[in-house]
């Protein structure tokens, strides 16, 4: 009897272990099936490579080149403003700021990464845009630029706390080693630590940019939401992620709109998978 | 040759500083801006009014039990779901290939993005399963999303009990479950509460996820059942912010503060609760 329910607890246990791909591949399929519903009465290549989104005109234009353009730039602001940075923070954390510094730092990134992305896009809307605007003379601060700073700070948490941890989980013998050799700490950290925690620190970065990439209420509030072909990076754009929340509430449901917007969403889930399951492989990496 | 590398050293050092300390000066001005400019809005009234005059005036209330319902609602779901994965993968599971399947599909469970997770709340609750705009959608959607969260704290909780426990337990005759259940659990119990209340903390916050499938833009009443639309303030705060011309700022700033606060102070129950663990912790 005992076995028995033993057995029937494990069975139970197992099944709800399944539940967490059982839910991806319902976000496939539910992403997949509104999604592809609209390559009907749209070309594949119109929608990926068309340079004009807009649904709403008469004949409608899908077009995602210029929302992917958009989150492109955005990201790729964010990326650059945040690696250095976020690098540079995890290196001072881990190696060189004593102890009651570490734990101050630590608290103070913690609470950057607790705050919600709607304060970060209001408070951005009311104090970054205008510094964007009069420092390069725009007629908008809501432009890639400003959404790319914001961004930035959303993924310095995330990158941080990994990095964080593959630093510190290099062997100490490495580092005894390298000072032993009369190697300065500064020479011992760009030259054996960072070395040996770069898988992680790969890690850390891809899911910092998967994170920007799927950011959403930010990013709208910020980039001036303008679905047009950037230009430079102080335009307004709009992204992949705010086309969406955007224009959803607007559609009617099983218009061509509505699936144009599950045929991004299923583009974004695209995006982010080969992102995550590549970080992934490079954080098992470094475990072996 | 000695003297350059250690001013190499030196100025090295600087610029990491200096990285970490503008890293640090954005979180202190947002908040000093938001408890300077918030503070004065929030009162009594503030917290417990219906909203009036189309959100211009009025209070906050029901965004704030909005929120509150919905962030209860989802971690009753997610809280068991997640916490028995957890236990799957760390006391049952072997090293195999299904194995390394399920991690990888809770990795990307916490990279889809959140307004992705929206349209799928939209598509399954909503739709196919005809819930409707409701807490019961909204709060299914923000369950699966918590989800990763609680798995992966829970899973260090649970790895963290040494395995002589186990050990003593399985010695003396009790079966694996039993084991699990009044040896494993009870020690991992704080570890699981903090991540649980981390993952929390983190819905309460989002507003993607929960814009096709529970947001009501203005409903000045409190929701009577799960089948209801509700507000919630972060979606207040979007409206506010965005949507409603000539709000008073103060407004906007209180309903910031509020979220936040309820954010933070999530964050700090988990934060004391793990320090509480940590001191107490003899192994």
């Amino acid at each position: 009897m005992r076995k028995f329910r033993e057995a029937i607890i494990e069975k139970a246990i197992l099944l709800n272990g399944f539940a967490c791909i059982l839910f991806v591949i319902l976000i496939f399929i539910f992403l997949a099936k509104d999604g592809l519903t609209l390559f009907k009465t749209i070309r594949v290549q119109d929608f990926l490579f068309g340079q004009i989104w807009s649904p709403l005109a008469e004949p409608p234009q899908f077009g995602i080149l210029p929302l992917f353009l958009g989150s492109l730039v955005v990201t790729l602001g964010a990326t650059v403003i945040s690696v250095p940075l976020g690098m540079a923070c995890a290196i001072f954390i881990g190696e060189i700021a004593p102890r009651w510094m570490r734990e101050i730092l630590k608290a103070g990134v913690e609470l950057l990464a607790a705050i919600p992305s709607i304060v970060i896009g209001f408070i951005g809307m009311a104090m970054l845009g205008p510094v964007v605007k009069n420092l390069f003379h725009l007629p908008t601060g809501l432009t890639a630029l400003t959404g790319s700073i914001a961004l930035a700070f959303m993924a310095i948490p995330t990158m941080v706390s990994i990095m964080e941890d593959a630093i510190t989980s290099v062997p100490r013998t490495y580092k005894e080693g390298s000072l032993a050799l009369g190697a300065t700490h500064w020479q011992t950290i760009y030259r054996v630590i960072i070395p040996a925690a770069s898988s992680g620190i790969v890690a850390a970065i891809m899911l910092g940019i998967g994170r920007v990439i799927g950011e959403t209420m930010a990013v709208m509030m910020l980039t001036g939401n303008a679905s047009v072909m950037p230009e430079t990076i102080l335009a307004p754009v709009r992204t992949l992620t705010a086309t969406i929340a955007a224009e959803m509430g607007e559609t009617v449901r099983g218009s061509e709109h509505y699936f144009s917007l599950f045929a991004i969403g299923l583009v974004l889930f695209g995006i982010t998978f080969l992102i995550n399951f590549f970080a992934d492989m490079a954080r098992h990496r470094k475990k072996k | 040759m000695k003297l350059k590398s250690q001013t190499k050293q030196k100025i090295a050092f600087a610029l990491l500083g200096l990285a970490a300390v503008i890293v640090i000066v954005p979180v202190a001005l947002i908040l000093m801006i938001l408890i300077k400019r918030g503070l004065p809005a929030i009162s009594w009234q503030f917290l417990t009014e219906m909203p009036r005059m189309g959100m211009r005036a009025g209070g906050i209330f029901p965004a704030i039990m909005g929120t509150l319902c919905l962030v209860a609602c989802a971690i009753s779901v997610a809280l068991p779901l997640g916490v028995l994965t957890a236990i799957y993968l760390v006391e049952y599971a072997r090293k195999n290939w299904w194995t390394r399947m399920i991690e990888i599909a809770i990795v990307n469970l916490a990279g889809v993005p959140s307004v992705v997770y929206g349209l799928f709340g939209l598509g399954l609750f909503v739709i196919f399963f005809h819930f409707g705009s409701s807490i019961l959608a909204g709060a299914l959607t923000l369950a699966i999303m918590e989800l990763p969260v609680i798995i992966t704290s829970s899973k260090e909780a649970l790895m963290s009990v040494p395995r002589s426990f186990r050990e003593a337990s399985l010695a003396l005759g009790v079966s694996k479950w039993e084991t699990i259940r009044c040896v494993v659990l009870p020690n991992a119990l704080p570890g699981i509460l903090t991540g649980s209340i981390l993952g929390v903390s983190r819905t309460a916050g989002e507003t993607a996820p929960i814009l096709f499938t529970v947001a009501a833009f203005y409903l000045p009443r409190l929701p009577q059942s799960i089948f209801d639309q509700c507000m919630a303030l972060p979606y207040h705060l979007y409206v506010l912010s965005t949507q409603v011309p000539n709000v008073k700022p103060a407004l906007q700033y209180g309903t910031a503060l509020v979220l936040v606060g309820m954010v933070f102070s999530l964050n700090l129950v988990a934060i004391i609760v793990r320090a509480h663990i940590r001191s107490k912790k003899q192994w």
